[in-house]
């Protein structure tokens, strides 16, 4: 199978790859949005979406367990915003405002292939990442790719040829803007750490959660404790990029309408809907990959140990079969993103919004100055470590 | 009055930072999401309803299983948005209803008018009409809306009735040899 696939073109490769993005995450970015229903609703003591099924469907067992849990509201909704009628407000311009979702969706799908979602042990018990693309630039690949994210929002604003969407956009690149510069010098410590002296530089995402399941106590620690203010800075800027409450000055429909996607409707606007949970899930898996240890269970547990535990208290070799070493991974790795995005969820329903000048004063005198503050000593800190 | 002048404390770097906000914030937002939730689901689950309260009017029976009303038509009268029609009868002869002298031939309520205010109840010398704990009404068309004489005693029942006036009316008449 595995040879089959690395046997055909490169291109074809490329091809079947891009499908498999495209398969895997818009059905979790669409659950997103669903579970994001029930978040809402079960913090506001509602049951939340709980009554559509399939009329075949009744009676079946189980599936009275998926109707409590909305999976079919989400068919629905998906259906929905398919077939729905999609007018065109005349005053747009059509190019762009047609443009503009499909270009949501580019950097969101991007940033997937270099993204490493799990791993498995090679020969001689090496762990081997798994991503589509494991690039050696990794973090700045995704930085790169998902700042492009603002020409959406951008194009959509201005396409839509109406003042609630363009002060929308207007507002969310000043944001995202902002909030770039915190985040990328708020991961800057970690790979200062990561690249030694006398070790090849390397941005590699893979190579952080390499860094981070070593043997010893510092070794085996998740950046999320030696390095808490960058997390936390880093937590804050995501929240920002991904135009999350506290930070959703794209939308902020008490006061823009619907903010830039007000003149979307049907699946265009869907698009967007599943372009930002898609950012967000990148978002979860960035984070959990510098800060929370990426595929190792627990902070001085890494993959390769937790597989030969297993091996040695249930006598299977079957653990450290790739596959299964791969699946494991994989299954600890999306839990991780899961719990992120929960939180994301969960501060979501919580907090109000910020207002525009506290957006900007905490970007750039709040945040900013703490993550160049905490790269400096972190860079003394690390000199004087490594010396 | 003196004019007590308080000190406006300010913000401490914590405050200033939202943090323990944010944090206390969401310590009630997760005790919300594990919490019950405190909705009703509706068509399955029904609300316990309090005694008096004021549903829909119905017109009741006697324990006897006679009409109550005598068509006197206060309650057409009093009630506020008019929803109620009266069209007054004679009682007729050998129906077991001759304790009284008349009797509604039709009795309409209309519930696309009616305000539930109660005021027919409160009005009503027989203890005839009662609002009853029937708070869900729907219909396709505003004729199935209006209540009428039969649905309204189908609705109503029986009520038990501690006075029987006219009963005892009747009585003190017979015996008292047509004074009374």
């Amino acid at each position: 199978m595995a040879d089959f696939f690395f046997g055909l073109p490169v291109l074809l490769q490329a091809v079947l790859k891009g499908i498999a993005v495209i398969i895997v995450i818009f059905p979790v970015a669409a659950a997103c949005s669903m579970a994001e229903r029930k978040v809402c609703a079960w913090i506001q003591g509602r049951p939340g979406p709980n009554r559509t099924i399939f009329p075949l469907f009744r009676g079946i067992p189980g599936m009275g367990v998926l109707q409590r849990l909305g999976v079919f509201q989400l068919v629905a909704d998906g259906l929905k915003f398919l077939f729905k009628e999609e007018p065109t407000p005349g005053h747009v311009n059509k190019l762009y405002y047609t443009l503009a979702p499909v270009i949501a969706m580019v950097p969101a799908f991007t940033t997937v292939t270099v993204v490493p979602f799990g791993a498995y042990l090679g020969s001689a018990g090496s762990v081997v990442p798994l991503s589509l693309a494991n690039l050696d630039i990794g973090i700045l690949a995704v930085f790169a790719v998902a700042s492009l994210g603002i020409y959406s929002l951008i194009l959509a604003g201005w396409a839509s040829n109406s003042k609630y969407p363009f002060l929308g956009s207007v507002r969310a690149s000043a944001q995202l803007i902002s909030y770039e510069l915190s985040m990328t010098l708020a991961v800057l410590p970690v790979f200062l750490w990561v690249n030694e002296p006398g070790s090849t530089g390397s941005l590699s995402l893979a190579r952080v959660v390499e860094f981070q399941s070593r043997a010893g106590f510092w070794g085996g620690t998740w950046f999320l404790f030696t390095m808490p203010v960058s997390a936390f800075i880093f937590a804050v800027a995501l929240f920002a990029e991904t135009n999350r409450q506290p930070f959703d000055m794209a939308e902020s429909e008490a006061d823009l309408v619907g903010g830039f996607h007000t003149e979307y409707g049907a699946y265009k606007w869907a698009l967007f809907f599943v372009a930002e949970y898609a950012n967000m899930i990148v978002g979860a898996g960035v984070f959990a990959l510098l800060f929370l240890g990426g595929w190792n269970l627990l902070p001085w547990v890494p993959l390769a140990s937790l597989l030969g535990w297993l091996h040695h208290a249930t006598g299977s070799a079957l653990w450290l079969h790739p596959l299964v070493a791969g699946i494991v991974s994989i299954a600890i790795f999306i839990a991780k993103i899961l719990a992120t995005l929960f939180v994301f969820m969960w501060v979501r329903w919580t907090l109000p919004r910020f207002r525009y000048d506290q957006v900007m004063r905490i970007g750039w005198q709040k945040l900013l100055p703490l993550s160049i503050a905490n790269l400096i000593v972190y860079t003394v800190a690390i000199a004087l470590m490594q010396r | 009055m003196a004019v007590i002048k308080v000190e406006r404390k300010p913000l401490s770097l914590a405050e200033r930072s939202y943090m323990p906000g944010i944090l206390a914030g969401m310590r009630i937002t997760i005790r919300h999401l594990l919490g019950r939730p405190d909705t009703m689901e509706y068509p399955e689950e029904r609300p316990a309803i309090p005694p008096g309260y004021r549903g829909a009017p119905t017109l009741v029976k006697d324990p006897h299983g006679r009409e109550k009303c005598v068509s006197c038509q206060l309650c057409e009268f009093v009630c506020p948005p008019k929803a109620i029609r009266i069209t007054p009868g004679t009682v007729p002869e050998g129906a077991g209803v001759d304790h009284v002298e008349k009797a509604p031939q039709a009795f309409d309520i209309d519930m696309l008018r009616c305000i539930y205010c109660g005021l027919c109840e409160e009005v009503c010398p027989e203890e005839a009409i009662f609002l009853l704990n029937q708070y869900s009404m729907t219909g396709y068309s505003r004729s199935e809306m209006v209540n009428h004489k039969d649905r309204l005693y189908e609705m109503g029942g029986t009520l038990p009735d501690r006075h029987f006036k006219w009963d005892v009316k009747k009585a003190a008449e017979l015996g008292a040899g047509g004074q009374h």
